[in-house]
């Protein structure tokens, strides 16, 4: 189904692409404080969680707890630290807490805990299980009419676990209009491109065939992403899927589309690389400030 | 009191509970007539989730809908839910999820369906995951209170039940405590058999047996597999020759485990007889049959101990 346009603001489109942009730079640092870590994965998701926690969902960063809060439940657990540094800025926790993640005793774990940070919603990163846990509270919503609406990305490469397909099966019977599955469509995985490990195409068709409301959209795409949460989260009668085609790596050259960046840290060298790339891309964007 | 199966036992209890706790709920993975959570699904319809059989779609949604402040009874066989261990890994227990996962049909006694319909390896696998509770009730008054205890326990929680029919072995007016250990039949210098759900009726008659051979034999109940009673263990060590274990479950993992390690670290050097599956599969055959071939039923048990003494 195409995407009904609803023209935000210049001034929130452009907004929302300055927030992306220094949480790229704030993934870069991260990951390079850490050694270790998922960098492909975090690029390509990043302009979807910030869309989400900047525009479409609500929540209280001082209240994780609010029982009324739309939950986001990051399925494809190793891009954790776009989740981290979209949270750090809503105010979950304070920035320079960044800086611990992966460390001995930080909240910040390698993949996301809930009993460890509050305001991650589960316990995630084995693949295939996030969505089933997301339809869970979607459920819980609906037995309390509608209170709150939940989010869930998983990944393309994810998408080979049968508990996804599970799950695609249940959302639509149980009529979750309450839940909005983003897929991060970046093709890349460990052993190669999704394409190639094991092909998932045409992907789009066979969540159509389970009977979700599926939405194309380029994963990049400020407006687009807007436009397709708003469009989920008024359609009612089932589950929407947004198809999000992204590029792993997103915004670093040397990351972008290649492989060995899914779990790869960049040493100091790469890191200064990728930080001057993103921080020139962030001082053009600061020139066409509305 | 005829005899009642604990599963029978168990889906009578979820629809009482149902009504007294709107937060409970209930799902099953096609299996709802052989757990017995159809007899919620019918009251509650809203508040009952089919999954088909999904186990680890089941699973994962228990843990949201916990997350979410609902308490959710999962049910399957005792052995699709334990081979979900991921699931039970992560999206329940790493996530402290307030979920109930339900395992009906526990071990041999299921008989003619086999082994693998038997759950013989699930109290080894939750209790191997932190802050997994995990009980197992020996009649029908034991799980009512243990289906009870579970509506308001904060925490993730296994419940172990059987599908054939145990006799009752508490009196009326029972009070289940979580955690506490039973004695239910008094003394034991010769023996003290800790016994656990469908074998724990079986126990008790096979210390009737003993008793006529001159063996001085006492039965304690370990409905709270997860976190064990070491005092109650301990304190049976210090006052009998043999400390036995009586399960329907592999003797790797489950209550004898349980038993032996609290044991050893106490330094007892004990001597022990694990009653259970022997580390081999299980297989076809009546209830009766396949309790009897493995050395598991009153007799059986009787002989395995009374072996000892020779």
């Amino acid at each position: 189904m195409a995407v009904a346009q609803r023209v935000a603001s210049s001034t929130q489109i452009w907004r929302l692409k300055e927030i992306a942009a220094r949480m790229r730079i704030d993934i870069i640092e991260m990951l390079a404080k850490a050694g270790s870590g998922h960098p492909g994965g975090s690029l390509s998701a990043i302009d979807i969680l910030v869309c989400l926690y900047f525009s479409q969902m609500r929540y209280d960063s001082k209240r994780p707890d609010w029982p009324d809060r739309d939950r986001f439940v990051l399925s494809k657990g190793h891009a954790v630290p776009a989740q981290y540094a979209v949270m750090a800025e809503a105010g979950y926790f304070p920035r320079q807490e960044l800086m611990t993640l992966r460390q001995l005793n930080s909240r910040l774990q390698g993949h996301p805990v809930n009993t460890a940070l509050p305001g991650i919603e589960a316990c995630t990163g084995a693949l295939g299980q996030g969505l089933s846990v997301a339809q869970g509270m979607a459920l819980a919503s609906k037995l309390e009419g509608d209170k709150f609406h939940v989010y869930c990305m998983i990944g393309d490469g994810e998408s080979q676990e049968g508990q996804i397909w599970e799950a695609s099966m249940s959302a639509p019977k149980f009529k979750l209009d309450t839940l909005t599955v983003i897929l991060d469509n970046n093709n890349g995985q460990i052993d190669g491109h999704v394409t190639e490990v094991m092909n998932l195409a045409p992907i789009a068709d066979k969540w159509r065939a389970f009977n979700w409301n599926v939405l194309e959209i380029d994963g990049h795409d400020m407006q687009q992403i807007l436009d397709a949460l708003a469009q989920a989260k008024a359609t009612k009668g089932k589950p929407t899927l947004i198809w999000a085609r992204t590029v792993k790596g997103k915004g670093v050259s040397f990351m972008e589309d290649q492989i060995a960046w899914h779990g790869t840290a960049p040493n100091a060298e790469q890191a200064a690389k990728a930080l001057a790339e993103l921080r020139a891309a962030d001082a053009r964007l600061q020139k066409e400030r509305p | 009191m005829p005899a009642k199966a604990t599963r029978d036992a168990f889906g009578e209890a979820l629809l009482k509970m149902g009504e007294r706790f709107p937060n409970v709920v209930a799902m099953d993975a096609d299996l709802s007539k052989s757990t017995k959570s159809e007899l919620f699904a019918k009251k509650f319809p809203n508040r009952f989730f089919e999954f088909g059989i999904a186990e680890a779609n089941m699973v994962g949604t228990a843990a949201g809908l916990g997350l979410s402040g609902k308490v959710p009874f999962a049910c399957s066989f005792a052995c699709f839910i334990s081979s979900r261990f991921d699931q039970v890994r992560i999206s329940v227990a790493y996530s402290k999820a307030n979920v109930r996962l339900v395992g009906s049909h526990a071990g041999i006694a299921i008989g003619e369906d086999g082994y693998s319909q038997q759950g013989l390896e699930d109290l080894a696998l939750m209790r191997s995951l932190p802050g997994m509770a995990i009980i197992q009730p020996a009649d029908d008054l034991e799980t009512e209170g243990a289906v009870e205890f579970l509506c308001t326990y904060q925490g993730p929680a296994y419940l172990r039940t059987t599908r054939q029919k145990v006799e009752r072995v508490n009196r009326e007016g029972y009070r289940f405590e979580f955690g506490k250990a039973v004695e239910l039949r008094p003394g034991g210098k010769d023996a003290v058999i800790f016994a656990s759900g469908g074998e724990l009726y079986l126990s008790l008659k096979a210390a009737e047996l003993l008793e006529r051979d001159g063996l001085s034999v006492g039965v304690i109940n370990i409905h709270t597999i997860k976190p064990l009673d070491t005092a109650a263990v301990l304190n049976a060590a210090g006052r009998t020759k043999i400390l036995v274990t009586a399960e329907d479950h592999q003797i790797i993992g489950g209550l004898g485990s349980a038993v032996s390690e609290a044991v050893a670290e106490a330094g007892l050097g004990h001597r022990l007889l694990r009653i259970g599956l022997k580390d081999t599969f299980g297989e076809s055959g009546s209830p009766e049959q396949v309790l009897a071939k493995h050395k598991m039923d009153a007799a059986g048990i009787a002989e395995q101990i009374r072996e000892r003494f020779r």
